[in-house]
């Protein structure tokens, strides 16, 4: 393999990792983005900027997240020790609002009295909610109808909130649609709307800035996992990827470090074998939609086929070029985990460290256990426990029944 | 010359302006899509803008969103989008045909392949909304090299620097966007399109077709005393949707409303 690539210096100037990325758009958008590029490049070495960004990050947010060693849930797998990057304490409860405050800061910059969003568990539309009511601009967020349905109580969060939750009955009704409107709400409002995407994926320079904004999970990891051993790293990192930007944000700054093993956990849904999943990256293949080229969930005449997961939120065809080129470079593993592995998952740790995770979340701890029994005691772990599960409960309730889990 | 030049060669020394028709191959069936251009051939149609069906339409309207429903339910795939071209070609050799669509589906048949099989079904252009010239340069010497012409979109939004990579990328003819929006969408204000056009002839010397926003006889007829082409897509998309369960009307239905826009355009002042 050739030398390895300075990882910190990608995209290039075209939005391009590798073949993946790019900025494959209808026409009447690109004036949008070249102006969004510019004022992004302008504004992130801007001292004033940055300023406001970090002080809503620590008076806001609540951040530094704490990164919180799960002893008992360790010691019962008797493995490496595991610690949790808590996003979940974040308010709003993910690590979803890092990207909302960034991203807000640029509409409010570039002047944009309205804001829209796609989301698919509702997280990211939650956050985006927020952040337009602190700062007085029209939200309206566009929602896969099934989605709708298997999470109400964010919908009404988002509700109340002030922000408009508009249901999308198309093509499959999930998170992909919502992303399909979200577009065309777009391409028709775009003198006076910023739209806020909700992952490292679309056309560049969203994979780019969205990362950005999320790097400080990794970049307070890094520090805070340092300063408590000597300034030795940790062996392994694991997080979800369904787009992909929670796993972006923890595993970017630690990407020249070659020590560091990295795991991205796809959604497994039924198994990838019954072809009931979204794992684009383990049994998908490259492919251009929603404005980039990644690892797509395609038939094999280029039609983009349904996707299924327990979780909303990974719900997605599609995964963020920067893992698409991750992937082929070798840099991180990509692995899989099914709703069953999931859901015994969210009660471990529910159970053992009274910590209730995101479904979405759970797939980063089921594989982050299995992981952790193939490791030693004096290896680390440091899972992104991107989301906290509460918004998950009428799901759980719905999958296993009235009865107690025992 | 390729047929699309030769056609809006023919056009202007005539004095009349292109009627360009859009529909989605296979929609709602594909037994209708052969039959419906020659009919729309004898309504008086110059060129043909042959939609491709993708699951994730997203510069479309719901219009167009749904044709893609239904020939893709139907079982229609870029192959047979290409065979439909071939059987039309049995028949007609001078109508120019464009296909529509978006790149994923290409990306999947690979560009080379592709590029092969459509130059020989008898395709002459194509226009993939999701690809902006920034991205086409894998894709631009193999159309040039099976002869297929490149057709690139202009839009309300695009600056005079991009009508500049614009006008060197395409070939063929350009396409205005007449709107912000998609498909199927909002009112179109003539003048405004006027003064666009206007200012895209500064940069480029192709014949430039507007659509969207063009759905009677009456907006075809403005639209074509300042453009070259008049595109028509939702109008007829529509009308094939209120026949969908009659199909074998549809040739008729369609041919009905562009003979009558063939009618406006050609009026003298």
């Amino acid at each position: 393999m050739a030398e390895r690539p300075d990882y910190a210096a990608f995209p290039d100037a075209r939005g391009h990792f590798g073949a993946y990325g790019g900025r494959f758009v209808s026409e009447t958008l690109m004036a949008a983005l070249n102006e969004l590029e510019e004022t992004y490049l302008q504004l992130r070495d801007d001292p004033v900027f940055r300023a406001d960004f970090d002080q809503d990050m620590a008076d806001y947010v609540g951040r530094p997240s704490p990164l919180y060693l799960a002893e008992r849930w360790s010691d019962k797998i008797g493995g490496a020790r595991i610690w949790l990057k808590r996003e979940d304490l974040n308010h709003t409860g993910s690590h979803k609002v890092n990207n909302t405050i960034g991203q807000a800061l640029l509409a409010k910059h570039m002047g944009k009295p309205r804001v829209i969003a796609e989301t698919g568990a509702g997280q990211h539309g939650v956050a985006t909610a927020t952040v337009a009511a602190r700062l007085g601009l029209k939200c309206q967020v566009y929602m896969g109808a099934e989605d709708v349905e298997r999470q109400k109580l964010n919908v009404f969060r988002m509700r109340l909130l002030g922000a408009e939750v508009i249901p999308v009955t198309s093509g499959s009704a999930t998170l992909k649609d919502a992303m399909n409107e979200a577009m065309r709400d777009w391409v028709t409002n775009v003198d006076d709307t910023f739209y806020i995407i909700g992952t490292v994926a679309g056309p560049h320079p969203y994979p780019m800035l969205v990362r950005d904004f999320h790097r400080i999970i990794g970049l307070e990891a890094r520090e805070q996992f340092m300063s408590r051993h000597e300034g030795r790293l940790p062996d392994a990192l694991v997080a979800c990827v369904g787009g992909g930007s929670n796993a972006i944000g923890l595993f970017h700054p630690f990407l020249n470090d070659d020590g560091v093993a990295m795991y991205g956990v796809e959604a497994g849904g039924d198994g990838l074998e019954t072809g009931r999943h979204a794992a684009p990256l383990a049994a998908g293949r490259p492919g251009v939609l929603h404005g980039n080229r990644t690892y797509l969930m395609e038939d094999q005449d280029g039609q983009i086929i349904p996707t299924h997961s327990v979780s909303a939120g990974l719900d997605y065809p599609g995964v963020g070029p920067e893992h698409a080129w991750l992937k082929d470079m070798g840099r991180v593993q990509y692995v899989s985990v099914t709703d069953k592995e999931v859901l015994v998952a969210f009660h471990e740790l529910t159970r053992t460290e009274g910590i209730m995770p995101a479904l979405e979340t759970a797939h980063a701890v089921a594989y982050a256990g299995k992981l952790a029994k193939t490791m030693s005691r004096d290896q680390h772990i440091i899972i992104n426990l991107s989301g906290r599960g509460d918004k998950d409960i009428h799901t759980v309730a719905a999958m296993e029944g009235p009865k107690h889990p025992s | 010359m390729s047929r699309i030049a030769t056609c809006f060669a023919a056009l202007a020394e005539q004095g009349r302006k292109a009627l360009i028709p859009f529909v989605t191959a296979g929609d709602p069936v594909p037994s209708v899509t052969v039959p419906l251009m020659h009919a729309m051939v004898e309504a008086g149609v110059d060129v043909i803008e042959l939609g491709m069906p993708f699951s994730d339409p997203m510069a479309d309207g719901p219009v167009i969103q749904l044709a893609c429903e239904r020939s893709l339910a139907g079982g229609t795939t870029l192959l047979r989008v290409l065979e439909m071209v071939t059987e039309f070609r049995r028949d007609n050799d001078h109508t120019p045909v464009v296909l529509m669509g978006y790149l994923n589906p290409v990306e999947a048949m690979g560009y080379e392949v592709f590029a092969e099989r459509a130059a020989k079904a008898g395709v002459d252009g194509v226009l993939l909304v999701d690809l902006p010239p920034e991205e086409a340069e894998s894709l631009a010497p193999l159309f040039d090299q099976h002869g297929l012409d490149r057709v690139f979109l202009l839009a309300p939004t695009t600056t005079e620097a991009r009508m500049q990579i614009i006008a060197a990328a395409g070939t063929g003819y350009l396409y205005y966007v007449s709107l912000k929006g998609v498909t199927g969408s909002g009112a179109l204000n003539v003048d405004e399109v006027a003064a666009k056009v206007e200012t895209i002839r500064k940069h480029a010397k192709l014949p430039i077709g507007v659509g969207f926003g063009i759905k009677d006889a009456a907006s075809a007829r403005a639209i074509s005393r300042v453009a070259d082409g008049v595109v028509v897509g939702s109008a007829l998309v529509q009308r094939i949707a209120d026949h969908a369960d009659e199909p074998e009307k549809i040739p008729a239905q369609v041919s009905q409303l562009l003979a009558e826009m063939r009618a406006a355009m050609d009026e003298s002042e």
